[in-house]
Order: structure tokens, then sequence, then C-alpha cells
């Protein structure tokens, strides 16, 4: 699995923030994250803990936002979310047309971060 | 006062750093006109016998490299290079997939100048790569049919970052419950682009159109300006 990678590149751009606002400690981070990831959240704050120990980012608590996988009706334009790994069919519950497109459920975003 | 938590804004892509080296490789890559496919698959898919027959429809007609990534082996790649095509072994050391500066690399190994197509056959996996921009024009993957027909299902980031899906092993099909049309449905509802070729690469079936299909978009990407 890819969790260090995207962790080490959450703590880069999280380091650089801090720096340039003279923070001494991180204490949280607000993330978005579509539910088409795989990386579950108890994985993600463990590798971030490896990686973050003896920065400014030790012991920041992860906070994720997960975004549900969202759809929009061809038929109707009605958007609805849907849990892709629970359903075997995808229908719009307006019109129950089988044709969409995927607007939401790919995001790997840094809102945020509080600090001290 | 000095200890009150502070609200920072960050706003910023998880992967804007992979981004970035991406897009500079697409740029310098357009300047020599070579066109990069990224090909992704589970470990045994057909990824290299998919390569070899490829490079058989096409080699008449464009110049081939090929970037072959394992973890820590060079089997894949001394098979290509048997065929007289340029092939780089990127050794990921333990890693998942490849990012785009170790494509980079790889690519940095290659006469580029000489080449109109570099498939990199990416890490035998269909979740990882799937996260990561490789610097590539487009996107394949493979899905065979022993596989099972649920796998959309179980890896739909995959199935809805790529431009084309290759369905190896047809010639299983008659031993198999495998659903295609099913299996179709699903994955046009998550990627309603893609491009869908089932082939085989044991006996050849369907092998045409996929190789025409690359070739149309090797050659529209040429005449792009």
């Amino acid at each position: 699995m890819h969790e260090l990678p995207v962790m080490q590149s959450i703590l880069n751009v999280v380091l650089s923030h801090a720096k340039q606002h003279n923070v001494r400690q991180v204490v949280a981070i607000h993330l978005d994250v579509g539910e088409l990831s795989d990386l579950e959240d108890k994985w993600m704050q463990h590798y971030f803990d490896y990686l973050s120990k003896g920065s400014l980012a030790e012991k920041a608590k992860l906070k994720i936002n997960r975004i549900p996988v969202t759809m929009k009706c061809k038929g109707c334009g009605k958007t609805y979310t849907v849990d892709l790994k629970a359903n075997r069919e995808i229908a719009c519950p307006v019109c129950s047309e089988k044709g969409c497109e995927m607007i939401a459920g790919r995001e790997y975003f840094i809102r945020n971060m509080e600090a001290i | 006062m000095t200890d009150a938590i502070r609200l920072i804004e960050v706003k910023e892509a998880v992967f804007a750093d992979n981004q970035e080296v991406a897009n500079n490789l697409r740029a310098s890559l357009k300047a020599e006109n070579t066109f990069l496919l990224n090909l992704m698959a589970s470990p045994g898919a057909g990824k290299t016998s998919l390569i070899l027959r490829t490079i058989q429809a096409l080699r008449d007609d464009l110049q081939i490299g090929v970037l072959e990534a394992d973890i820590d082996s060079t089997v894949d790649s001394e098979k290509v290079a048997a065929q007289g095509i340029e092939a780089i072994q990127l050794k990921t050391g333990g890693f998942c997939h490849l990012d785009a500066s170790m494509v980079t690399t790889g690519i940095d190994a290659l006469d580029i100048s000489a080449l109109d197509l570099v498939v990199i056959e990416n890490v035998g996996n269909l979740v990882c790569p799937a996260e990561f921009d490789t610097g590539s024009v487009k996107s394949a993957m493979i899905l065979s049919v022993p596989e099972g027909d649920d796998k959309p299902l179980k890896y739909p980031l995959m199935f809805s970052v790529c431009d084309a899906l290759v369905v190896n092993k047809m010639d299983y099909m008659e031993l198999s419950d495998f659903n295609l049309d099913a299996m179709r449905e699903r994955v046009l509802q998550l990627n309603p682009g893609i491009k869908i070729f089932p082939v085989s690469c044991r006996t050849g079936e369907g092998i045409a159109e996929w190789a025409e299909w690359l070739r149309g978009e090797v050659v529209a990407f040429t005449n792009e300006d």
C-alpha cells in the first residue's frame, strides 16, 4: 500500500506552511479525502505519526473529512451519493437511469491546520 | 495568549508535487513528440504479454521503448529486450507503484528523440498505481478473465482513471462465469469515456483493435500543436 508516500506528501506541505507561519507546534490537520481512496483513517494516522516524529507536526491529529462518491444522473441531472463497494447496481434514485458521471469522490486535499 | 491555537489555511492538493513533476515530464515528452502510455494491472493479468503483442503489431510503424517497473527483478525487461526493443528496468525497491519522478529517471535513460511510443509496465497492483500521475498521455489497464468480473466493484478507482480497459484471456471465457456485459455496464458507469477491448494475448484475438486504438492515439498526439 501507498500510505507512506501519501503521508510524506502531506507532511511536506504541512511543514512548509508551518515554517511560513512561524508555528511552534502543529496540533491538527484537516483533510478532505474521497471515498475512492483505499487508505484507512487509522493507518493514515499511524504512518503520519511515524514520519512526523521529531518535527513540528509530531503528535498532530489528522481530522479526515470523507467525501462520498457522488454521481450526476445523465437522465434527469439529479446528483446522488453511492457506496461503490456495497452496491452492485448504480442507478438514479429519482428516475432509475443508469447513465451517470462521477463528480466527487477522488479528493486528496489539505484544507487547513490548527497550530500554536 | 501565545499558546492560542490558530487556524492556518493550507488549501493544497496532497499530490501537488507529483503532479508538477508529471506535468513537466509530459511537456518534455511532447517537445520530442514521444507518446507515453501507462499500463497497469494485477500480477499475472498479462502486462508483459500485451506489451509483446503490441510491439509485434506496431513495430513497423512506430519506434517503441518500454519502461519495466518491478519491485526487484529483470525477468520482464529481458523478454522485451529479446524482441530487439529498448527496455529500461526500474526496480522500485519495494515501492508498490511508480510516481512521476521514478518515471522521469527511466525516461532519461532512453533515447527519447528516437522513440514515438514508450510503454510503462507499472507495478502489478490494482490499488496504488491508480493514485499517482506518471506523466503519461494515456493510461490503460488490463483485467484478465480468470480474475473475475467483480474487480470494478473492489477497485473502482483504477477503473475510473484509465482511458482504456483491455480484457485479456478471452480464450478462458468458456471455462468461466465471467459476465462481460455486466462488467462493461459497471465500468462505463464509473468511467463513461473508457474504451474496452476484449483480447487474448495467447491467440491474438482482439489485438488488432487494441493496437489500432493505440496507434490512433499516438498519431493524434503527434499531430497536436
